[in-house]
């Protein structure tokens, strides 16, 4: 039961303190670590900004070095947020639609049978990267091919091996963006490029900038959570058997087992903000212009909270997890992140017997005072057929 | 059966009756506007808030701990909102009159 387990490393600076400190590239970085005080932080925006002058500094690890590009809604505080986030929130929510549905059904079936009919499978590179590129193009609404380049830079396409943070790989995405927006412009169709080019915010057009902040942002927060959360749960099923057996004898707890999954998971482990005033949290002091963080993962375990916190409990009624964050930022791709993890389970338990994890590198993050696993870095599986 | 009113921010009043599931869930079957439900119901995304009528606060009851937490951070929070996937359909609420809250 081992591998599949993500533990939970900030407990007892979470109960003692409230709070953790972690250095990174020399803008440290304090990290809240209740539920509570995690909710009342990114609620309080005007004290813990998003939208300051330094265009990726709230990003953990920082992304000042590597980005002058603004990411919308991302980094735009209200109330300009709302107007930019209205022009999007529409477009986000067509995954509820059935045609979407069946789309990326088509998707998860294929990149399930492909699993089923090899001997084993490395589930990181073969099966989510893919399906995760895949997927997103039906949220971009651009040809199925389109995949495949996305699919070649690999996992690492922002990170390299030693360090968490590489401009050439960046820029590789930057430049791809930057090339299909000008084709948007010369030729415009009905994707997400040229739907945002032609709208409207306030009375004037975006502008092929404000554009590639959202396009940029689509691609990168919607990438290694979504690939995280896929693996994570090939992992977890492939681990627990009966979990799967149950799911596919009540399919009604599907809903509270997504959620559930998502918090245990947390693929995004915390989000940053600039402290604009001199103030505290947890009696600690804080002063302008330093960052802290809100630490989704540690907050998704505040015992205070959940009860056995530590534990996935798949029929968990009640569970006010911040996986995809709270207030004003949540997640503008919760939407499609559902469906994929709605479509995946169900597709499972249509099709697989059981998996076995042969072998596996585990995803560790390092936050100074923390180390927390956020997934793997390969894991190879055999997958049975039903 | 239970009929459940929803004046929604457009000004319009739908009145929709159901037995089973979640008030979030009856109103997300008839599409009331402002009910997004983006959490299926487990108390962790408030699009489902709505403002129970005053007089009728005795037939909801007042929202638990964990509701109330969630609630406290919403910007249109008053004396009597409620999260609707926290409330049950039930014969107990026919007639309650909501006011969705987005
Ligand atoms: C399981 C998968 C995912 C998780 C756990 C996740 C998590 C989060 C979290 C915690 C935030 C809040 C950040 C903050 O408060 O600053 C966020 C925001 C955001 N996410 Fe996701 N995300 C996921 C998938 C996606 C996908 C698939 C996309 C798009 C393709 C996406 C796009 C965004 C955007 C655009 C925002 C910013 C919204 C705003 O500022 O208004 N996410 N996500
Ligand atoms: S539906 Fe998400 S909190 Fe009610």
């Amino acid at each position: 039961m081992e591998k599949s387990k993500i533990s939970d490393p900030f407990k007892k600076a979470r109960l003692e303190k409230g709070f953790g400190k972690m250095n990174d590239q020399n803008d440290p970085v304090t990290m809240i670590l209740g539920h509570k005080d995690v909710r009342k932080s990114a609620h309080n925006w005007k004290t813990f900004q998003s939208g300051g002058e330094e265009v990726g500094r709230i990003v953990v690890p920082s992304e000042v070095h590597i980005r002058d590009t603004r990411q919308i809604p991302f980094e735009v505080d209200p109330p300009e947020h709302k107007g930019y986030r209205d022009i999007v929130e529409p477009w986000f929510k067509r995954p509820l639609e059935a045609k979407y549905q069946e789309n990326l059904s088509q998707i998860i079936n294929n990149v399930v049978d492909e699993a089923l009919s090899k001997e084993t499978i490395e589930v990181v590179e073969e099966f989510a990267l893919k399906l995760q590129s895949r997927a997103l193009t039906i949220l971009l609404n651009v040809p199925p091919e389109k995949a495949d380049l996305w699919i070649s830079w690999g996992t690492h396409v922002f990170r390299s091996e030693d360090t968490a943070l590489d401009s050439s790989k960046a820029n590789i995405l930057y430049d791809y963006i930057d090339a299909e927006l000008d084709k948007a412009i010369a030729n415009p169709g009905n994707d997400l490029y040229s739907v945002l080019l032609a709208s409207e915010n306030n009375g004037t057009k975006l502008t092929k900038e404000e554009a590639k902040g959202v396009m940029i942002l689509t691609f990168a927060g919607g990438r290694d959570t979504v690939i995280n959360a896929v693996t994570n749960s090939i992992a977890y099923f492939a681990e627990h058997p009966q979990a799967l057996e149950r799911l596919r004898d009540e399919p009604e707890i599907m809903n509270t087992a997504i959620e559930e999954l998502i918090r245990y998971f947390s693929p995004l482990t915390q989000m940053g903000r600039v402290v604009t005033e001199d103030t505290q949290v947890c009696e600690h002091a804080l002063k302008a212009q330093s960052r802290i963080s809100m630490c989704w993962a540690s907050a998704n375990r505040d015992e205070r909270v959940f009860e056995k916190a530590n534990e996935v409990v798949l029929d968990r009624k009640v569970n006010p997890h911040v996986a995809f964050g709270f207030g004003t930022h949540n997640c503008l791709g919760a939407t499609h992140a559902r469906q994929i993890m709605r479509i995946l389970l169900t597709v499972l338990t249509q099709k697989v017997k059981s998996m076995e994890i042969l072998d596996c590198e585990e995803n560790i993050e390092n936050l100074d005072e923390f180390k927390r696993k956020v997934g793997f870095d390969s894991i190879q599986v055999k997958f049975n057929k039903l | 059966m239970a009929k459940i009113t929803f004046i929604t921010s457009d000004g319009n009043t739908t009145i929709v009756e159901g037995s089973t599931g979640s008030v979030m869930e009856l109103a997300v079957q008839n599409k009331i506007k402002g009910i997004d439900g983006d959490c299926g119901g487990v108390c962790s995304c408030a699009t489902c808030h709505v403002h129970v009528n005053p007089e009728q606060w005795d037939k909801t009851g007042a929202p638990d701990e964990l509701e109330n937490d969630m609630l406290e951070f919403d910007d249109n929070v008053s004396e009597y909102s409620r999260l609707s996937c926290q409330m049950k359909v039930s014969e107990d609420l026919d007639g309650l009159i909501l006011t969705v809250a987005k």
